[in-house]
């Protein structure tokens, strides 16, 4: 006892300057994920979190007999599906595609054009993005002179989810190809020239040097996105879902395009929903994502990979 | 090794890269350009691609008859206090988690490594910046954001990594860790601190949500925020020029303001890019996830 006694004292320093940091992690990590108890309480502004009364499970009962909460679980996980699908295996492609560029100078100005857009925020790529795409837009002008039929992808519901994740492959695919590229730099040139010698096309070489390369990287930030895909404050998820769609989707796309975040956002800030209820809807958000994220573990164990838990 | 001829297919590559790169370039290019231009010549053509007119009207009159000026200071302020608080807060917390062995320490890693994939929810986070008080506080721009995981985790493999030499002979000599850190530590880190403050900077330039969360006053709004506003106020006029006069690319006042906003906003961005690209393009973030 008194070792450790000992051992504090002798590190008294190292905890004074820890706690800036610490202090941060508690204040906005923690009691916000203790204030989730909300979810089973009914707040009172008088009493605050801890001494507001609890209601048990009322606050789930009144939301899930809401028609637009189970739309937004819907779009939620169809457009974490479409992610998956199509978003996070963008960057492993746009990496394999880097690697084999032989120009080295165009090379390095195409990487540097790729991960400009992950600078800037939502806002600005929607000021960039509706004006061109929406009905009046110069995309839909040219299709039009070329004699196809002109459309309002911003209003409709049937283009809108490809939109939102075609933005975000715009937006980020240049960047998350980072973390696959410093892999692939990794790699032995000698195995480049042994599979040469044995006479490997492109394909092939992709196939046995370049791609068991890159399955570490995948299978941990596998983890990492389902682990942040529907996530709105938390980690490497921050940028996109919630902050993605308030700034690109309207009211004419809110049948496809409202996910759990915003409809929360509007529905306590503007239609005066009750702090229980909303919470109730986060935490619902959350147990989806932990399954997610079990899953996804066993899958990157499956993958060879490594496994976080 | 052999230098290799370049094959056809190496150029039809290269081809496709140029295009990608284009589809990420042209827009911006386009409002940019858009952003000097008179309606008139605008209209003149189906996507604007060659500047034919070059005004500033545009700009006198976002600077003179909106708050653009003072969201470019509330931002400027923002970055400047920010980040500030950011480096104090990250260097000193990651050099003491990248100490060796003491009681607590692994908790401590844990604890942070936990929020990278669970957190609150919109609501009570907003409900423990409003428990603070910081409802319409400048703090309540700043605080929330005190630590990026990410870059502290980044800065803590630093340190680590670091030989270990450096200040096994400042602890010899009777230094205390504060003095280790501000007097061995950061002067050897000068490159990778630059790279993480750097990073914190453009965070806190892009910052928006928190002032739209917390700040109803919108004297006190950034940048962002404003044109966010701009971007929203011009999108409904759309809506309404679009039922009057459809498919007719008409080119709106409030639309040449938002081009200019978004160019007033992206240009600091523009200039800092060039000075965080190489830490990136080496690695730097790299170890973030490997760690």
């Amino acid at each position: 006892m008194s070792q450790l006694r000992m051992s504090i004292w002798k590190n008294r320093y190292v905890y004074l300057l820890v706690l800036p940091t610490l202090a941060y992690f508690v204040i906005f990590k923690y009691v916000p994920i203790y204030g989730v108890s909300l979810a089973f309480k009914k707040f009172s502004y008088l009493k605050g979190i801890t001494h507001s009364p609890w209601v048990g499970l009322e606050n789930f009962r009144e939301i899930l007999v809401l028609p637009d909460f189970w739309r937004s679980v819907r779009n939620t996980v169809v457009l974490a599906g479409m992610r998956l699908v199509i978003f996070f295996p963008a960057p492993i492609l746009l990496a394999i595609l880097i690697n084999e560029m032989r120009f080295k100078k165009f090379k390095a100005f195409t990487q540097t054009v790729y991960t400009f857009p992950h600078f800037l925020s939502w806002v600005v790529i929607s000021g960039v993005m509706l004006d061109l795409l929406g009905g009046d837009g110069a995309v839909n002008a040219i299709l039009q002179s070329l004699g196809f039929e002109g459309k309002n992808i911003l209003v409709s519901n049937e283009h809108f989810r490809f939109f939102l994740v075609g933005s975000e492959v715009w937006k980020e695919a240049g960047w998350s190809t980072i973390i696959y590229l410093a892999a692939l730099s990794g790699i032995d040139p000698t195995q480049y020239e042994a599979a040469d010698i044995d006479g490997a096309n492109r394909l092939q070489k992709i196939q046995i040097i370049v791609w068991p390369a890159l399955i570490p990287a995948v299978s941990i930030l596998l983890i990492l996105f389902l682990g942040n895909v529907m996530n709105s404050t938390a980690g490497a998820g921050t940028e996109t879902g919630f902050m993605q769609v308030l700034n690109l989707y309207n009211p004419a796309v809110y049948e496809s395009a409202d996910i759990i975040d915003t409809f929360v956002y509007r529905r306590t800030f503007f239609m005066g929903a009750s702090f229980g209820t909303s919470t109730a809807i986060g935490l619902f958000k959350s147990v989806i994502n932990c399954v997610l994220l079990f899953c996804a573990n066993k899958f990157a164990r499956h993958l060879g990979g490594n496994a976080l838990i | 090794m052999s230098v290799r001829r370049y094959t056809a297919t190496d150029y039809v590559l290269a081809c496709f890269m140029g295009i990608l790169a284009l589809v990420i370039v042209l827009p911006f290019y386009n409002v940019i350009i858009r952003s000097f231009a008179t309606p008139k010549a605008v209209n003149s053509q189906l996507f604007y691609l060659i500047p034919t007119s070059f005004d500033l009207s545009t700009y006198r009159y976002v600077f003179e008859k909106t708050d653009i000026a003072r969201g470019l200071m509330n931002s400027t302020l923002v970055v400047l206090v920010g980040t500030s608080l950011n480096m104090f807060v990250t260097t000193t917390g990651a050099y003491a988690l990248s100490r060796k062995k003491y009681p607590g320490k692994s908790l401590f890693m844990i604890l942070i490594v936990i929020t990278m994939l669970f957190d609150g929810g919109i609501i009570p986070f907003y409900m423990t910046v409003k428990g603070l008080g910081l409802i319409n506080s400048f703090l309540a721009m700043i605080l929330p954001a005190s630590v990026d995981t990410f870059l502290l985790i980044i800065l803590i493999n630093h340190f680590r990594h670091l030989p270990p030499s450096l200040e096994e002979s400042a602890h010899l000599d009777g230094a205390n860790d504060v003095r280790i850190l501000t007097s061995i530590l950061l002067p050897v880190s000068k490159a990778s601190v630059a790279a993480v403050g750097l990073f914190y900077a453009v965070a806190r330039w892009n910052e928006w949500w928190l002032a739209m969360f917390f700040i109803n006053n919108t004297d006190q709004h950034p940048l962002q925020l404003m044109l966010r506003e701009l971007i929203n106020s011009a999108a409904s006029t759309l809506s309404m020029a679009a039922s009057a006069a459809r498919h007719s690319t008409v080119q709106t006042m409030p639309e040449i303001m938002q081009m200019a906003g978004v160019v007033i906003t992206v240009v600091p961005i523009m200039c800092v890019y060039p000075l965080i690209q190489p830490y990136f393009a080496r690695g730097v973030m790299v170890g973030a996830i490997k760690g």
